[in-house]
């Protein structure tokens, strides 16, 4: 017991939840934007792993880090766009398409990582960059504090900001309002001349940048390379983390966060030497059960109206 | 020719099923008046608003507003023209406040974000200058179903609504609401605007328009001045013919004690005693009318009755058996009955047919099952019976309900709760948003149930319905008997109305009689 006690309060341990953290942040975000406008987006799964692959193959063909960010995005936006269209659009079930998109990004990312790599397992081979981590100069040098919010990958920096940045489009600005109006009453939108079906695609494409961002990470920051299924159910657990923080923005970001604890106790637990396969189901069951106490409490309200 | 504000000339439309909803139909309306457009649930009238409002094209036929032509593509267009529509299933976001409601689609900025400063201003300038008084700064899902309808108004009036089309606003309003929307419309006639009211209340039209245009079966029967019409003339141009709407009544004949409700109390999750010590019978062969304003209890009397809430003090028995360890299934064996207040949310399953709404009381009574598998033959013939019987219009038992006029929808609603012989029937508002033939109808059905032996319970806003069929009234206030009537005779809407409003108060003996 007192060598896990020693193992969680280090600076260590508290870094490495922002870092196990970010993508869930960027995911949950895309959920909420999505979900708040009526458009279910759980395609956040596959999204998230299409830029991560884009993210390693165009930072290693064009040799810039920055630049195979840019295709990360642009190619989780062009996904949430596929979806857009064909579920907006052409109105095939939501729930297919995002069933549509992950499949197609779990299989069509092991294709390409072949035609690539020449492996269908990771992209080691390939020289591909990561995104530069930022000291923070002062902040940085406190002790204790310092080590545990300084020198992150910038996108965990960016992820805390996608966080303000959605709270602040849905709270305060007229796009967030004709979101949450589109969400929760169609008809009342359309009859103020608000275009439902623009909205929400509006609403999936900001999704879909969320992933591009959460996706990048994880192949350019998180590790330096791409593997199978390496996203591993981050997309699964925003929708839970999502569902949980009540949609709003805040909430959800403090809820991925509690997962994000599960994800890097069970990270730093593994180290112990205790079941490793024990140890990597934590952040399933935190889902689990967080899921469980979130539908009773809905269920008891819903009892009392 | 005279000059008209707006003119819709030979309107037609025929649905691509072939059902023809305008034939030929023409509508004008001069500036600052308030004209009714009257007629029967499916005569037609929401079909040619929603052309003018842009939200359906005409198959034919033209609208000319200001002397110009004009075709709106959608109801962005006719909003551009100075049109705004009050519909009766309100169109507002009900986690936004009054403010977010008026401004969406328009929001007045400040950098990046909405300015909520000036929406909440804007709000109050527009509500103070038509007289339409909302917090602005309420949340939409708070506020009663009267200031929801303000907001409705306002949000078109922000727009530049210069006609003004409600459809059906009494309809869920109580008389006091209704009293002061008129008041309101007719500050906003004095103020310029045009008013189109949608609605098949006579009295209220005659007490609020102009003009009146009817409409039947499509087509327009006729336009005139209110002035000119009684109400009587009024009726037989609706229905096409003199109806007589007048129930005859026998004289009471009273059985066993049917329901008792028995010192029920009820505290609802804000902590609000919603329901006091709540103490009355209803014997079998007569209708016991509860009138009141909403929302002083009757919603929680009637949940606590069916079980939709738990009850968890006091007594109710239906039928002489204590509903406390009942579960819904076991109420709805007994020979009981109830038509909710709200048939599309409770009362019917819209995308499923008539035939299977009809016995979804009763589906598995050996009548229509034979315990695996519906005996759809007798289903048929069962719905088409009550088809028959209560003049349903439709295409056939197979018809989805939801594709009904309500109020069709209603005695399809009605058919099935009465046509099992029920001894105890709980009606709750049976009438609402029911055109007057239909309306007859049920009254009728209500009333030979009432002679052959069934204790029913009537809630219901409407006082002349209350007044019409029951034998006993009671009026609730604030969760509690205030008065009881034990015959209508002489009693009229005036005097419930200051028992209604608490203004008058029985003695506890007279009250204490609502137990018989």
């Amino acid at each position: 017991m007192n060598a896990f006690m020693r193992l969680i309060f280090t600076s260590d341990f508290f870094y490495s939840i922002f870092r196990v953290t970010t993508p869930l942040l960027f995911a949950s975000m895309g959920a909420v934007l999505s979900d708040i406008a009526g458009v279910p987006n759980i395609a956040l799964e596959g999204m998230m792993l299409i830029a991560a692959f884009a993210g390693m193959y165009f930072s290693y063909v064009f040799g810039s880090a920055f630049l195979g960010l840019l295709c990360a995005i642009l190619f989780a936006v062009a996904a949430a766009g596929v979806m857009a269209f064909f579920t907006l659009y052409y109105k095939t079930n939501i729930i297919l398409g995002g069933i549509a998109i992950n499949s197609l990004a779990s299989g069509g990312t092991v294709f390409f990582l072949y035609l690539a790599a020449h492996d269908k397992g990771t992209s080691v081979s390939l020289p591909s960059k990561v995104l530069p981590n930022i000291n923070i100069p002062i902040i940085g040098d406190i002790p204790i504090i310092g080590p545990v919010i300084s020198g992150h990958n910038v996108l965990t920096y960016v992820a805390v900001i996608a966080v303000i940045f959605t709270w602040y489009l849905l709270k305060k600005t007229p796009l967030g309002y004709h979101l949450r109006a589109v969400g929760e009453k169609k008809e009342a939108a359309d009859s103020v001349g608000i275009s439902v079906i623009k909205t929400q695609t509006i609403a999936l494409l900001l999704s879909g940048l969320m992933c591009g961002f959460g996706g990048a990470f994880m192949s350019m920051g998180y590790v330096s390379w791409f593997s199978r299924d390496m996203v591993s159910g981050r997309g699964w657990i925003a929708l839970a983390a999502e569902a949980m923080g009540m949609q709003h923005p805040l909430g959800t970001a403090a809820t991925s966060l509690l997962f994000g604890v599960a994800d890097a106790l069970s990270n730093a637990v593994a180290t112990l030497g205790w079941p490793s396969d024990l140890v990597k189901t934590i952040p399933y069951c935190a889902t689990l059960a967080g899921l469980a106490i979130f539908s009773v409490r809905a269920y008891k309200k819903s009892k009392n109206v | 020719m005279e000059n008209y504000l707006l003119e819709m000339k030979d309107i037609s439309k025929i649905y691509g099923n072939g059902i023809v909803a305008n034939e030929i139909v023409n509508f004008n309306l001069k500036k600052g008046e308030v004209h009714a457009l009257v007629g029967e649930n499916g005569a037609g009238k929401s079909t040619l608003m929603k052309i003018l409002f842009g939200m359906e094209a005409p198959s034919s036929g033209t609208i000319t507003l200001r002397g110009e032509p004009v075709r709106f593509s959608s109801s962005k267009d006719a909003i551009a023209h100075g049109i705004g529509m009050v519909h009766q299933h309100f169109m507002l976001v009900e986690s936004f406040t009054a403010a977010q409601n008026i401004i969406l689609g328009m929001e007045p900025k400040k950098g990046f974000s909405v300015n909520e400063e000036e929406a909440v201003r804007f709000t109050e300038e527009i509500s103070k200058k038509y007289n339409l008084e909302v917090d602005a700064k309420a949340v939409t899902r708070t506020l009663p179903v009267g200031i929801k309808q303000k907001i409705e108004i306002l949000k078109a009036l922000a727009r530049g609504a210069e006609i003004l089309i409600l459809d059906e606003p009494t309809a869920v309003l109580t008389p006091q609401e209704t009293d002061q929307l008129f008041e309101e419309l007719t500050n906003l006639k004095e103020q310029g605007h045009t008013i189109v009211f949608i609605s098949h209340k006579i009295p209220e039209i005659k007490k609020i328009s102009d003009r009146i245009t009817v409409m039947r079966a499509g087509k327009t029967v006729g336009c005139r001045n209110t002035a000119d019409v009684t109400e009587k003339e009024i009726s037989s141009m609706i229905m096409g013919c003199e109806m007589d709407t007048t129930i005859t009544r026998t004289p009471c004949k009273k059985g066993e004690v049917g329901i008792a409700v028995d010192k029920v109390s009820y505290t609802d999750k804000n902590g609000v005693e919603v329901l006091k010590d709540f103490s009355f019978s209803v014997r079998q062969g007569m209708v016991f009318g509860i009138a009141g304003v909403q929302g002083n209890g009757q919603v929680e009397l009637i949940d606590l009755m069916t079980k939709k809430r738990s009850l968890k003090n006091g007594d109710i028995r239906l039928g002489g058996a204590s509903i406390e360890k009942m579960k819904i299934q076991d109420i709805r064996k007994t020979q009981f009955g109830y038509v909710p207040e709200d048939r599309i949310e409770q009362g019917i399953a819209g995308h499923e047919s008539i035939e299977e709404n009809m016995i979804s009381n009763r589906y598995s009574t050996k009548e229509f099952c034979n315990k695996i598998l519906l005996n759809y033959k007798k289903i048929a013939e069962f719905a088409k019976k009550n088809i028959e019987s209560y003049e349903i219009r439709c295409s056939g038992g197979r018809h989805p309900v939801g594709m009904l006029s309500g109020g069709n929808m209603q005695k399809v609603v009605v058919a099935r709760e009465c046509s099992h012989e029920p001894k105890v029937l709980i009606a709750e508002q049976p009438t609402r948003g029911v055109d007057v033939g239909a309306a007859h109808i049920i009254h009728k059905k209500i009333m030979e149930l009432r002679d052959d032996g069934c204790a029913v319970l009537l809630v219901s806003a409407d006082l002349s319905e209350v007044l019409k069929l029951s034998d006993v009234v009671a009026v609730m206030y604030e969760g509690e008997i205030v008065a009881f009537f034990d015959q209508t005779e002489g009693l009229n809407e005036e005097k419930l109305g200051l028992f209604m409003l608490g203004l008058e108060r029985h003695e506890e003996e007279q009250i204490r009689r609502a137990v018989q």
